[in-house]
């Protein structure tokens, strides 16, 4: 593999240094169209002008060394603001700017024109601004008690990928198409024509102006080229100019068009609106494959060349923070990641074997580019040979965590088991962090995450927060005076149902307000088939429409109820009423009861029924609350099972647990055991998660903690693919790993109790981390740091 | 149905044979190697296995002691538990309601039934992997019987077998197993008699006669050296060891290199650590060695 070429490395030392922070560019331009406009045009139409305004007016940044350009504010992580979603304070600016981490560099002109133009015109119409004042007390109290998250309060629904549409047609031939559906409309028989035809001029003037966005791109390259002084470079700016007069216009023709192609189709996503999980390519290897073979045939482009342009796209996703997030959006999302999506591998649409050598190039431009954004995955179905997975597992066991990796034929399974076609399902993927959707035809929304936990805290406490002492819940009882086990079940099963009432009632309020008021004709362009329904993306047009609302810390209530049933219901070594007690007290004089509780409950992620079986009636639980259920625009609810950083958040507002846990301490996450509690190593706990019926979710996410010392050399790379193989074979939807470092050792030395799992193994050797002596630890840390592969 | 007396089950376990397995650890070992690491293997009965790190000084253990074994230590700055060995019966009861688990009894007496449940649980990472079960110890063959029922259900189940053995055992005992182990796992650890008299308190005579015969009756047989510094490590032991298996064909060894992971389970036992001052060997020194013993045309791993 040869080493990243000046250029590469340049670049990629300049998005890793670059300070983010806030432009207020974008925020100005759509101010000053709504101010000319509101009221004088259809609402897709206004929001057609103000894509339009910024496809024109934005600054062009074309950054010394690029291939690919293009970039959403005027330079790399200058991240414009959306005020017609969300309307920051003041306030929010000066935290934004001040907090330690996922901060954004706020100057005083920037606060300024927020204060001055922008806060008196959006405050009052800013999506946030009309979400938050149609929702009721009741959802509010749940919201605020951190029952549920909301994801659309401040950033738009989005949740979607690209499919190959862009690269057999440009927006000329989308214009056309979008023409011909405007000429076919039925203004006699169809009561819906005129919002059909509004909706269809908006995408119709958005086609116009991403061209011209790129057009910019090529008079500025000119510009650039004139004054150009090294050859080499005014060749490569000249070729960029041509590029940019070619797509998106057409359809691109070569290797470089293709990737230019996708890229102008990313930015124009990511500025329309602030799209959850920005935009991503999906299966890009599969889309550029037919480019790369031909000119490598052809001998216009080498192995090396095409690299290089892949990395300069890896430079482009990395300039490209996460749109600042205040609020709980922050807690259950702390990160600048975006969660772009790269899908490798999986099947194509004939179901055959979809790796190629593109599948190893990006794998190559992974391993070397090192970047936590965009985010690399594998689509393993068993039909793709080992060499690829093996490929993928060598970049795992360097530890940062990518690529995760994916069963393609559990995706498979699951996109059919919600109705869509099996071509739909093949050419499917996953994005965000492990969601299954039919890309560039669904409009997946993940619309919050919900506290399984907190619900059971609430469910013990008859209907009452004990943090607040609010009454949110139903009253289902004084669990004190439950007799059986099946009795607080069933209290639970209420409890939860009497949420997910109250999340959906909000959610379809929320969903209408969007479908009204913000439509993305942009993004509708791109996605089949809102073009021949003449409906917006945030409107139900797409051609599959999912709710997701999002299942968190099953392993936390699942080890709760269990320590519940084992030691009140079957040991009977305490009773509800001094459980309860302890719980109020945070085991503040009851630590033997704790440590009880920790050490001798069956749990969940041991291949243990007594525990599994418990999570598999919660899930069922949650499953029957929200499976199916239907939503204004169309759409169907389903569940998945995965966190972000919502675990974390979700933890702070809930007190003591049953497993034994503190209060405001995090909560498992995805659906992996509780930190420490799995104690029979990494096939115990894939037993366990492969209890849960993945194909009935719309993904579930599960992080394994590996020892270094048991992926060293080829065996270890055998056996962790093997290990990986076993899961997908038992219906596992998606596992990571996480090689454990040195600094995680010295983490369990401190707090041992979350790491009570953490085995130490030599050949032939093998301990608790946590049993062994300071010196003995000490010594381990010191070799984990220096193992290298 | 016959009971064994096994002190642990290890998953995923990836250096005793090949693919993903599961390791049976049965107890009792008639040898004494100085540097085992598995110390609670060595008695053939239960053991009381204490970890003072997870002791919080509740006196749970002391109420539930029925002879008195256990008391509270006035001597430590924190209070402890500590157990008179003389006058514990291993009955078990304080590992029963230690609430930390930092009392556990090592060597509960099992059927082969309870066995085969945890066995049969990683079936699947076995066909994935072309792994299967191992049993070690201890030295399984102490309960020739126990392991011969396991092996055969092992084999019912369509399952790979290996036997991890030290070779000091009588030769009938290996001679039943071996129709029902696809592999042996075969320590050798000295092949200077008194030597090995002084390291594991036995001789070697009947561990080199039995893989004599042992490589005429079977064909998958791997060589498994400990390299412990300065006891085995030396330039003659590890030639005549070359020599020996290279004479006998058996053409496979892993060697693994010392280490003191072992070491603090010997306080968790109330027994003393004799090799305290060795390090574990460099990684040119084991380099050097697998050279070594290639030169004989044997097939040298590095670990299990």
């Amino acid at each position: 593999m040869s080493a990243m070429t000046g250029r590469v490395s340049r670049l990629r030392t300049q998005t890793v240094e670059a300070v983010p922070t806030i432009s207020m560019e974008r925020a100005q331009l759509v101010t000053q169209v709504y101010k000319q406009y509101e009221g004088k045009v259809s609402t897709p139409v206004l929001c057609a002008l103000a894509f339009k305004e910024l496809m024109e007016k934005k600054h062009i940044y074309i950054g010394e060394d690029e291939l690919i350009v293009g970039e959403r504010g005027p330079a790399p992580k200058a991240t414009p603001t959306y005020p017609e979603v969300c309307c920051h304070t003041l306030e929010d600016l000066e935290v934004i700017d001040g907090r330690e981490k996922v901060f954004f560099k706020v100057g005083p002109a920037e606060k300024a024109i927020q204060e001055n133009e922008i806060m008196p015109f959006w405050k009052e119409r800013s999506m946030r601004h009309k979400i938050f004042s149609q929702m009721t007390d009741e959802w509010k109290d749940c919201y605020e008690a951190g029952l549920f998250t909301e994801f659309m309060e401040q950033r738009a629904p989005g949740h979607t990928v690209a499919d190959g549409k862009i690269y057999q047609q440009g927006f000329l031939g989308f214009k056309q198409d979008i023409e011909e559906a405007l000429a076919k409309s039925d203004f006699i028989d169809d009561p819906e024509a005129l919002d059909k035809s509004e909706q269809l001029k908006a995408m119709s003037i958005c086609c116009d102006a991403i061209i011209r966005y790129a057009e910019r791109h090529a008079e500025k390259a000119l510009e650039l080229a004139d004054k150009e002084t090294n050859p080499e470079r005014k060749q490569e700016l000249l070729k960029i100019a041509e590029l940019c007069r070619h797509v998106p216009a057409h359809a691109p023709r070569t290797f470089h068009e293709a990737i230019q192609m996708y890229w102008f189709v990313h930015i124009g996503v990511i500025t329309e609106l602030n799209t959850w999980d920005s935009f991503s390519p999906g299966r890009l290897d599969q889309h550029l494959y037919p480019f790369y073979k031909k000119e490598i045939e052809a001998g216009t482009l080498t192995r090396d060349q095409a690299k290089e342009l892949l990395q300069c796209l890896w430079v482009k996703f990395h300039n490209h923070p996460a749109p600042p997030k205040v609020g709980i959006t922050l807690e259950e999302s702390g990160t600048y990641t975006d969660f772009a999506a790269i899908n490798t591998g999986g099947l194509n649409v004939d179901g055959q074997d979809g790796v190629n050598e593109v599948t190893y190039l990006i794998l190559d431009v992974v391993d070397e580019m090192r970047l936590v954004q965009p985010s690399a995955n594998i689509q393993l179905s068993q039909k793709n040979p080992d060499k690829f997975l093996k490929r993928a597992l060598e970049i795992v066991r360097k530890g940062w965590g990518q690529p995760s990796i994916f069963n393609a034929d559990m995706v498979v399974q699951e996109l059919l088991a919600q109705g869509k076609s099996i071509e739909d399902a093949r050419t499917a993927g996953t994005s965000g962090c492990v969601e299954a959707g039919s890309f560039g035809k669904e409009a997946y929304i993940l619309t919050g995450y919900f506290n399984l936990t907190k619900v059971l805290e609430i469910t013990l406490n008859n209907g009452i927060d004990p943090r607040t002492g609010k009454k949110l819940g139903l009253e289902t009882g004084n669990p004190a005076d439950f007799e059986s086990f099946e009795e607080l079940m069933e209290a639970f099963r209420k409890q939860v149902r009497h949420f997910i009432d109250i999340k959906i009632r909000g959610n379809h309020a929320i969903e209408k307000l969007w479908a009204r008021y913000m439509p993305a004709p942009f993004l509708s362009i791109l996605i089949s088939d809102c073009i021949a329904k003449g409906k917006d993306y945030n409107a139900g047009g797409a051609r599959y429409n999912t709710r997701y609302i999002q299942g968190v810390g099953i392993g936390s209530i699942t080890d709760s109820l269990s320590a519940i049933k084992y030691h009140v219901y079957e040991r009977k070594t305490t009773s509800m009423r001094e459980l309860l007690q302890a719980l109020r007290s945070n085991f503040q004089g009851y630590e033997l009861m704790r440590q009880s509780l920790i050490n001798h409950t069956p749990k969940y992620g041991n291949d243990d029924d007594f525990a599994d079986d418990i999570m598999k009636q919660v899930f069922d639980i949650y499953y029957t609350s929200v499976n199916g259920r239907k939503s204004p625009t169309g759409a169907t609810y389903r569940i998945n099972m995965l966190p972000t950083t919502c675990h974390v958040y979700f933890g702070s507002v809930i007190g003591a647990t049953p497993d034994g846990r503190l209060a405001g301490r995090p909560l498992s996450e995805g659906i992996s055991p509780v930190q420490g509690a799995d104690r029979n190593g990494p096939t115990a706990v894939i037993k366990s998660c492969s209890k849960m019926d993945h194909a009935r979710t719309g993904g579930a996410l599960l992080n394994q903690k590996f020892n270094p010392r048991l992926l060293e050399g080829q065996e270890g790379i055998d056996n962790l693919a093997h290990l990986v193989r076993a899961y997908f074979r038992l219906g596992g939807h998606h596992i990571q790993f996480n090689v454990i470092s040195a600094d995680t050792l010295r983490d369990a030395q401190k707090r041992p109790e979350e790491y009570r799992n953490l085995i130490v193994r030599v050949a032939g050797y093998s301990d608790y981390f946590c049993d062994l002596t300071k010196a003995l630890q000490d010594e381990i840390i010191a070799r984990t740091e220096h193992a290298s592969f | 149905m016959k009971q064994g007396i096994i002190f642990n089950i290890q998953k995923y376990s990836v250096h005793d044979g090949p693919g993903i397995r599961t390791t049976v650890f049965l107890k009792g070992c008639p040898l004494r190697c100085k540097w085992c690491h598995n110390p609670e293997g060595l008695s053939c009965g239960p053991e009381l296995v204490v970890f003072q790190t997870r002791c919080v000084g509740c006196g749970m253990c002391v109420r539930a002691c029925p002879t008195g074994a256990v008391s509270l230590s006035r001597n430590t700055s924190v209070r402890i538990s500590v157990t008179d060995r003389a006058k514990c019966t291993v009955c078990g009861r304080c590992a029963g309601v230690c609430p930390t688990q930092a009392r556990e009894v090592a060597g509960t007496p099992t059927t082969p039934d309870w066995v085969m449940e945890q066995v049969l649980k990683d079936r699947i990472f076995y066909e994935q992997s072309g792994g299967g079960v191992t049993f070690s110890g201890g030295e399984p063959l102490m309960q020739p019987g126990f392991l011969l029922e396991l092996l055969k259900r092992c084999k019912a189940e369509g399952l790979h077998t290996a036997v991890d053995t030290s070779g000091y055992v009588p030769w009938d005992s290996l001679e039943q197993t071996a129709p029902l182990t696809d592999l042996f796992l075969y320590d050798i650890k000295l092949m200077d008699s008194i030597r090995h008299l002084e390291y594991t308190g036995v001789s070697n005579q009947p561990i080199l006669d039995n893989l004599e015969r042992l490589s005429r009756a079977h064909n998958a047989v791997i060589a498994r050296i400990p390299v412990i510094p300065g006891v085995n490590d030396d330039a003659g032991n590890i030639e005549a060891t070359g020599q020996f298996l290279a004479g006998l064909g058996i053409m496979k060894a892993s060697i693994l290199p010392y280490h003191n992971i072992g070491s603090d389970k010997y306080a968790r036992l109330g027994k003393r650590y004799a090799l305290k001052h060795i390090e574990r060997p460099s990684d040119e020194a084991i380099w050097r060695l697998k050279d070594r013993l290639e030169g004989f045309g044997l097939a040298v791993k590095i670990g299990g």
